[in-house]
C-alpha cells in the first residue's frame, strides 16, 4: 500500500536523538542566502549531500499541477557545462549514487558518496541550481517518462487511485488537493516555457537548504560550500499566497469504482500541523494519538480491529506533523471477507469515540514514549534519514531545531491533551470518507496455479 | 576535473586506512552458526535468526513456509499475540518474522541497555522455541494471507512476477508464489504449520547474526540463549537442481491496466557460482547501475518508453533468475519489447566496451563503503555470507575481485549463462499481441 508507506514515513518524522552523545548540527548561511547544515557522523567514511528547494506540488496553481515533479526530472537533463545524463554519469564514476524526490512541500536532490568525493557533488549541484538547460527535445521524452510513472504509481494501483480522489474531495481550496505527480491533462499540457518560469521562480540559493551528514568536518564543508555555491546569485523570491482551507461544513463521502479485488475505506479529519497549530502541544498530542492507534502491533487498530474484533485484514492511521499546511489525520483499512466497508467505518469511528470518552492509560502512553526514544537511536544508523529530517523541517519553515526537541515534546504529552485534540478535531463535520468499490477485472485471465 | 584535487585534500577524513568490517564466526553448542560484527557509537543491536525454511521448502503445500514464519509472533509460550507485541513495543524494540524463497528469518532490533535487551531477547527466544500456532490465530492469519493473495491479483506487476517464476522454473520449488495460492493456502491446517516448524526450525538448520554494540561475550551468551531450546535436528536435503527451459516462451495475460508489465529472463546463477563477479559487473552495465545503465539509456532516456527499467541476477541456493523488467503504455509494448530484446542480444553477443567496464568498476569500487555504512546493511551482508556459506572475507576481497574482471571475462560469462533462445517473456496488460 503506497499510501500507507507514505503515512508511516511521515509518522516517523521528525525524530532526533535525545542521547547525550548525539552529534550536533552546525549551521551557516552564505551571503547569497543559502542555508548550509552539517551533521558530523564519523561511524563510516561516507557522506550524504542533499539540496532541498522550497517548492513542491502545494506551490502549484491549477493547470500546471505536477510541474515541480516534472522539473525534478529535467534537472538531470544538462546545463551549459554538462550534457544531459552527465550529472549521473559523473556521480557514478565517483562511486556515488544520486536521485531526487518531490513532495507536496519540497523538491530534494541527493548524492551518497565516499566522504572524500563531496566536492564532486557540490560542483554539480551548484551548477544546476542556476544554469539548467531546458531543451524541448529532452522535455518531450521526459514527459513520456513522467506519464509512465503516473500510470505505474497511480492509474494501475486501486488504492493509490482511491487516495488521489480522496484528497481531491477532502480539500476544497488547499493545494494538498492535487496529486504530487499532477493531473493527467496538466502533465500533457506543460510547455518548456512553463518549466523555465518555474525554474526561474524557485531555484535560487536563497530558496534552498544544503544538508550534509557524514564523515566530514563542518568547517571544511562550509568552506567548500562557499567555494561552489557562494558565487551564485540570489533571486527575488515572492512569498506564497496562504490558500488557507475554508471551513468544512459537514461530512463528505465519495466512492471510487475501479477494477480491484479488495474493498477499502479511508477516513480523513482536518487537523492542524505543527506549523499551523495555534498551540504546538496540539500537534504533538495528535502525533501521540496516531501512535495510540497505529504505533505497532500492540497499538489499538491491530489489537482491537485486526485481532480482537477481526473486522479488518489491515488497518492504519497517520498524521502529517511536519506538513507546511493544515492536513488530514487519516485512517485506512481493508475489511475481512464478509464484512462491509460500512461496518469497518463504524468500527474505526468507535475507536475515535473511545479516544474522546476515555483517557489513554499510563502504560499505553509509556509504550509510545519508549518507542519514540528508541527510534531516536535507531534513526542514527542512517545518515540519509538524519539528513531528510533536517531538510524537511527547514523546507516547511519549522526549522531543523525541531528535530532536537521532538522526543522531549512527545514525552510532555498528557492523556488529557490526547482526549482534548480528539474532541476538538476528530469530528464528523471535519471528516471525509472514501470507499474503494471493487469492480470486476474484465479481461483478466485466471492466473492461479493449482497443486 | 579541476575541482577534484583540492577538494580531496580538504576533506580527507581522519581515517585514511579503513578496512571492511570484521565478521567473527563460531558455532553454538548445538551447532548453529553465529556471525557477529561489533559496531560502536550507537547503543543498539540487530539480531537475525535465519533458517533454510523458505518457500522452496513448501513441498506441495504452497504457502506453508510463509504462513509459518508469519504466525510465529501471534502467540508463544504463555503469551498471546497482544502480550508478545506489548513485550517488544513497551521497550521500543522492533521485531518481525518473514520468509523468502530460500529463507525464513526472525529479526530483532533493540537497545542494548541491559533490562531492555534482556526482555527483548527472552521474548524472541520464546517465539523461536514455543510458538503456539493456536487455532483461532491460525484462522485469522490464514484469512489475512488469502486477502493478501487477492490483493496481488489486482496488481499487474505481482501477476507478471508470479507468471514469470512459473515459466522459468516449471516444477522446481522456486516456481510457485511465496505466499501460496488461494487454493493451497485454503487447504492448510494449523497442524501443517506445526509440522513444518518442527522439521525446519531446528538448531542444525539455524544461523544467528548479531550486529551492534555488544561485546563478543554478550554475543556468545545471546546466541546460546536463543538456540538452547531448539532441538538439534538436521538440515533439510539439498534442493533439486534447476532444469533450464527447453525453449523460449511467451506468455501474455490480459489485464485491465493502462500499462503492460514486461518481464524477460531465464534461470541465472547460484550464490556460489564462480562467474558471480563477472556477471555482477556485466549486469551493472546492462541494467543494474541505477540512472546510467544501458537499458536505462535505451528505454528511458533515449525513447521515454518507461519510468522504471532494470535488470538483475538474483543468486539463490540454486540458480535464481536473471530478469529484465519494465512497464510501458499498452500500445508501446511491442516497441519496448523489441528495444529490450535488441539491447540484451547485443550485450550478450558483444559484451561491454572498455569505457563501460572502467566506468562500472569505478562506480562499484569507489562506492564500496556505501554498501555497509549502516548496522542494517552489515546485518544483511553477514546474513548473506552466512546463509550462502561465503568466505568471511567476502567484503575485504570484493574490490579486488571486481578489479580482476575484464571485458572478455564478462562477455564469456554472459555467453555461458544467458541464451536469448531460452528467454521467457511475460506480458501482463492490454498490449500483449
Amino acid at each position: 500500500m503506497d499510501k500507507k508507506l507514505m503515512l508511516l514515513l511521515l509518522l516517523g518524522l521528525p525524530v532526533a536523538s535525545s542521547q547525550a552523545a548525539a552529534p550536533k548540527v552546525s549551521e551557516k548561511v552564505l551571503g547569497n542566502g543559502l542555508k548550509v547544515l552539517v551533521k558530523e557522523d564519523h561511524r563510516s567514511p561516507v557522506v550524504v549531500s542533499q539540496v532541498w528547494y522550497k517548492v513542491g506540488s502545494s506551490y502549484e496553481p491549477g493547470g500546471i499541477t505536477g510541474i515541480s515533479h516534472m522539473l525534478e526530472h529535467m534537472m538531470f537533463k544538462g546545463t551549459e557545462k554538462h550534457a544531459a545524463g552527465e550529472f549521473s554519469r559523473i556521480i557514478a564514476e565517483n562511486g556515488g549514487e544520486d536521485n531526487a524526490f518531490t513532495g507536496r512541500d519540497f523538491t530534494a536532490y541527493f548524492q551518497t558518496m565516499e566522504a572524500s568525493r563531496l566536492p564532486v557533488s557540490f560542483e554539480l549541484e551548484s551548477d544546476r541550481m542556476r544554469a539548467l538547460h531546458l531543451l524541448d527535445e529532452e522535455f518531450q521524452k521526459e514527459r513520456e517518462v513522467v506519464t509512465e510513472e503516473r500510470r505505474m504509481r497511480t492509474d494501475d494501483n486501486p488504492q493509490a487511485k482511491t487516495g488521489e480522489h480522496f484528497n481531491a474531495v477532502a480539500f476544497t481550496n488547499n493545494p494538498y488537493q492535487h496529486p504530487v505527480i499532477g493531473w493527467p491533462a496538466d502533465i500533457a499540457s506543460y510547455t518548456v516555457d512553463d518549466l523555465k518560469v518555474w525554474y526561474q521562480r524557485w531555484y535560487a540559493p536563497n530558496n534552498a537548504i544544503l544538508v550534509v551528514v557524514g564523515d566530514v568536518e563542518s568547517a571544511s564543508v562550509f568552506e567548500l560550500a562557499e567555494r561552489f555555491f557562494g558565487p551564485l546569485k540570489p533571486s527575488d523570491i515572492k512569498p506564497l499566497k496562504p490558500q488557507t482551507e475554508i471551513e468544512q461544513l459537514g461530512v463528505r463521502r465519495l466512492t471510487v469504482k475501479v477494477p480491484a479485488k479488495l474493498p477499502a475505506v479511508v477516513l480523513g479529519y482536518k487537523v492542524p500541523s505543527l506549523k499551523t497549530a495555534n498551540q504546538e502541544w496540539e500537534a504533538y498530542a495528535l502525533e501521540v494519538l496516531a501512535g495510540v492507534l497505529d504505533g505497532g502491533s500492540s497499538a489499538r487498530l491491530s489489537k482491537e480491529l485486526v485481532r480482537g474484533k477481526q473486522i479488518a485484514v489491515s488497518a492504519g492511521a497517520g498524521y502529517g506533523l511536519a506538513s507546511r499546511m493544515s492536513d488530514l489525520f487519516e485512517l485506512e483499512a481493508i475489511p475481512v471477507e464478509g464484512k462491509s466497508v460500512y461496518e469497518l467505518e463504524s468500527a474505526l469511528k468507535g475507536q475515535i469515540d473511545k479516544l474522546k470518552q476515555e483517557l489513554v492509560g499510563a502504560e499505553e502512553l509509556q509504550r509510545i514514549k519508549a518507542q519514540v526514544s528508541a527510534a531516536a537511536v535507531y534513526e542514527r544508523d542512517s545518515n540519509f534519514y538524519q539528513a531528510m529530517q533536517l531538510g524537511m523541517l527547514e523546507t516547511v519553515g519549522l526549522g531543523w531545531q525541531r528535530a532536537d526537541e521532538y522526543v522531549a515534546k512527545i514525552k510532555q504529552v498528557t492523556p488529557k491533551q490526547i482526549r482534548e485534540v480528539a474532541r476538538k478535531y476528530l469530528l464528523d463535520d471535519r471528516l471525509t470518507v472514501a470507499y474503494l468499490d471493487p469492480q470486476p477485472m474484465e479481461g483478466q485471465t485466471k492466473n492461479e496455479k493449482t497443486k | 576535473m579541476r575541482f577534484y584535487l583540492y577538494g580531496f585534500m580538504l576533506l580527507m577524513g581522519c581515517q585514511p586506512l579503513w578496512a571492511a568490517a570484521k565478521i567473527d564466526h563460531w558455532q553454538t553448542k548445538q551447532g548453529s552458526r553465529v556471525y557477529y560484527v561489533q559496531t560502536e557509537g550507537l547503543p543498539m543491536v540487530d539480531i537475525r535468526v535465519t533458517f533454510d525454511a523458505g518457500s522452496a521448502r513448501d513441498g506441495d503445500q504452497f504457502g506453508v513456509a510463509a504462513l509459518t514464519a508469519g504466525m510465529l509472533d501471534t502467540g508463544a509460550g504463555n503469551w498471546d499475540a497482544d502480550t508478545v507485541a506489548e513485550r517488544f513495543e513497551s521497550i521500543g524494540a522492533e521485531f518481525s518474522a518473514g520468509s523468502s524463497m530460500d529463507t525464513a528469518t526472525l529479526s530483532l532490533r533493540t537497545l542494548t541497555e541491559k533490562p531492555l535487551f534482556d526482555k527483548a531477547l527472552e521474548t524472541m527466544e520464546v517465539i523461536l522455541v514455543q510458538p503456539r500456532f493456536a487455532a483461532p490465530d491460525f484462522q485469522r492469519e490464514k484469512k489475512r494471507t488469502l486477502a493478501a493473495i487477492k490483493q496481488q491479483e489486482e496488481s499487474p506487476g505481482a501477476v507478471a512476477s508470479i507468471a514469470f517464476y512459473k515459466a522459468l522454473y516449471g516444477s522446481h520449488p522456486y516456481a510457485h508464489p511465496e505466499s501460496g495460492t488461494l487454493a493451497s493456502v485454503g487447504a492448510l491446517s494449523a497442524d501443517d504449520l506445526k509440522r513444518f516448524y518442527q522439521r525446519h526450525y531446528v538448531a542444525a538448520n539455524a544461523q544467528v547474526v548479531i550486529v551492534g554494540e555488544l561485546s563478543k561475550q554478550q554475543a556468545e551468551q545471546a546466541a546460546e540463549k536463543l538456540m538452547a531450546g531448539l532441538p538439534v535436528g538436521q538440515k533439510p536435503a539439498a534442493l533439486p537442481e534447476v532444469a533450464m527451459p527447453a525453449h523460449g516462451g511467451n506468455t501474455h495475460l490480459p489485464f485491465p491496466s493502462a500499462q503492460t508489465h514486461i518481464l524477460v529472463g531465464m534461470p541465472g546463477i547460484s550464490r556460489k557460482d564462480p562467474d558471480y563477479y563477472d556477471l555482477y559487473v556485466g549486469n551493472h552495465i546492462l541494467g543494474g547501475g541505477g540512472l546510467v545503465s544501458k537499458l536505462f539509456k535505451e528505454i528511458r532516456e533515449n525513447r521515454g518508453l518507461a519510468y522504471s527499467v532494470s535488470s538483475a541476477f538474483v543468486p539463490l541456493l540454486k540458480p535464481g533468475p536473471f530478469l529484465v523488467s519494465l512497464q510501458t503504455r499498452n500500445d508501446q509494448t511491442q516497441q519496448a519489447l523489441s528495444v529490450l530484446h535488441q539491447t540484451l542480444a547485443d550485450f550478450i553477443a558483444n559484451g561491454p566496451t572498455e569505457v563501460e567496464l572502467l566506468a562500472a568498476k569505478k562506480n562499484i569500487t569507489g562506492g564500496f563503503a556505501l554498501r555497509f555504512d549502516t548496522n542494517k546493511e552489515l546485518a544483511n551482508y553477514a546474513s548473506m555470507i552466512g546463509f550462502y556459506d561465503m568466505p568471511l572475507d567476502y567484503l575485504d576481497t570484493f574490490r579486488n575481485k571486481i578489479e580482476t574482471v575484464t571485458a572478455k571475462s564478462v562477455t564469456d560469462a554472459l555467453k555461458r549463462h544467458l541464451d536469448p533462445a531460452l528467454f521467457q517473456t511475460i506480458t501482463v496488460g492490454q498490449g500483449g499481441k
